[in-house]
């Protein structure tokens, strides 16, 4: 690893101050990705700003809404009661993501804040505009099983990495932040973005500004409910394809669905038009298939990821079925 | 404690890291006031903790019940800071990335990729290594498992693999062989000693031992 100096603030606002005021410096909570980064020298920051020590760890319900500190861990979000019983979907899906020991330290803001997994990216000796801009992208004549169906650029087509974020986008989460220009609140879906031409953007926040909280508003997604993953192995891999699914369902009608899919975009995937066709209906096999394939009508995919459009309309209706049936 | 027992054992060792901390701790004071940009030394005014580029400081642990005050670089990682500057070796480097849990270790209690966190990160955290397992002589009973069960081959992933399962058992994610295989998939084995692994961790779990 590259030298770099270290600062432990004790307010929020000399962590915010720290790193606005200098074009080098990044914030670091568990480090399971910056540190896994800056050892392969993708990312060389000359500052480290800690922000373990502030007070954003808390789990709690502020009224109906859940506020979840940006330092919660992943591993105490997941077990924690009021996420078992409110959100379980949010609990299915960290629990899919990494292992016991990096939950035990990655937070939920630098979950949020993770980069992809493409290998183009990761090698500094390929090109990559998100590395790098206007290097080029490796990955579009290159290897790209593992990337994105939808919403992908001529820039990049590198995905997402995170479980937890296909959830709360699912879930309809607002992000807390705070900056030099005070506190802002970012709906979960318009946090990520796409890449377009500026691939080197992974999300929407501006200099200095620091994920402080996420909040999940009541919803009645409580059962039928299910976060389904594909890998290459069983547990410990990044997902192929993932679906969150979420219903509300009374007298066999679905009164509203939840859907969003991972390891097919630059962002958590939500599927609107899927949500809307599957409102009302019955929660039946051909209803799902249907919704399904109707999601995947704006896939466009590359030259060996081709199995990741049929794989989705599979994984989507069968997430759709184990929600229903549960 | 080993890292006591070294100090007796390697006194030469000893002297030689001094002599080059003392070394770095003199040039690293010159360097960290030349490279130094004048926003952080204003920092450090209010700051709760600082160190230049080069600057070591000084961070105070608990190491397998024993407290231990050293200074590290902020790139030191708390891996690095175990087996290199303590001795403790125990703790194996395998990928250095998060990616096979041969440096698994526990702090305040829970475990964690120790080559994916900075020392400095450690202060005033109570860290348990392989080292700090054993009670004396008497094994633990997830060690004497390992070896009745034969849960290793070449022994490497072993000291992650123990770390973790004993955390796994102490969560309550060591339930049934399914939930003991997936809250163990951190920990990579290439000699594929999964199986016994997974009985050893059984046969612990339904000992009823406290662990």
């Amino acid at each position: 690893m590259n030298q770099f100096s270290y600062v432990r603030p004790a307010s929020l606002k000399a962590a915010i101050d720290a790193v606005a005021k200098d074009n080098t410096a990044r914030f670091i909570a568990g480090g399971t990705n910056l540190l896994d980064l800056m050892k392969s020298g993708v990312v060389i920051p000359e500052k480290l700003v800690d922000i373990n020590r502030l007070p954003l760890k808390d789990i709690q319900l502020n009224g109906n809404t859940l506020h979840i500190g940006a330092l919660a861990l992943n591993s105490e979000l997941a077990a924690h009661e009021l996420v078992t019983t409110h959100h379980p979907l949010l609990s299915q899906a960290l629990l899919a993501g990494a292992s016991q020991q990096l939950r035990n330290m990655a937070t939920v803001g630098g979950n949020m804040m993770q980069r992809t997994r493409c290998t183009y990216f990761y090698d500094t000796t390929m090109p990559c505009n998100k590395r790098s801009p206007n290097s080029g992208c490796g990955a579009i004549g290159g290897i790209n099983r593992m990337h994105a169906i939808f919403g992908s650029s001529e820039s990049c087509i590198a995905v997402h990495p995170s479980d937890m974020c296909v959830a709360l986008a699912a879930l309809d989460a607002t992000v807390l932040v705070s900056g030099p220009k005070g506190n802002r609140r970012i709906p979960f879906t318009d946090f990520h973005r796409l890449p377009g031409n500026t691939p080197q953007l992974d999300n929407n926040l501006a200099k200095g500004e620091l994920i402080t909280a996420v909040e999940i508003p009541a919803n009645a997604y409580t059962k039928n409910v299910y976060y389904l993953k594909v890998r290459d192995r069983a547990s410990y891999a990044f997902a192929l394809v993932s679906v969150a699914a979420a219903l509300d369902i009374s007298n066999n009608v679905i009164r509203s669905a939840r859907l969003a899919m991972g390891g097919v975009a630059h962002k958590p995937w939500r599927l609107y038009e899927a949500e809307k066709a599957l409102a009302g209906k019955a929660p039946t096999e051909e209803n799902f298939r249907d919704a399904a394939n109707i999601a995947l009508q704006s896939a466009k995919a590359y030259q060996h990821n081709r199995f990741k459009t049929g794989l989705s309309v599979n994984s989507i209706q069968t997430a759709l079925l184990k929600a229903a049936s549960v | 404690m080993p890292q006591e027992n070294d100090q007796q054992n390697h006194p030469q060792k000893k002297e030689k890291h001094e002599a080059r901390r003392d070394f770095l701790k003199q040039s690293s004071a010159m360097m960290a006031l030349a490279l130094t940009p004048p926003l952080v030394m204003k920092a450090a005014q209010h700051d709760e903790a600082i160190a230049g580029i080069f600057e070591k400081m000084p961070v105070s642990m608990e190491i397998n019940g024993k407290k231990v005050q050293v200074t590290v670089e902020p790139r030191v990682t708390l891996l690095d800071l175990l087996r290199e500057q303590l001795d403790l070796t125990g703790t194996k480097k395998g990928c250095d990335h998060g990616q096979c849990g041969a440096c698994t270790v526990h702090v305040n209690g829970h475990r964690i990729n120790s080559c994916l966190t900075l020392a400095v990160m450690q202060e005033g955290k109570k860290i348990t290594t392989i080292e700090g397992l054993a009670n004396g002589e008497q094994l633990h009973p997830v060690q004497e498992a390992f070896i009745k069960h034969d849960g290793f081959q070449c022994g490497y992933c072993t000291p992650g693999q123990i770390m973790s399962a004993v955390a796994c058992i102490r969560e309550g994610h060591a339930g049934s062989p399914e939930e003991i295989r997936e809250f163990m998939s951190g920990n990579i084995c290439r000699c594929g000693a999964y199986d016994n692994i997974v009985h050893a961790i059984m046969d612990v779990k339904q000992g009823g031992k406290t662990v």
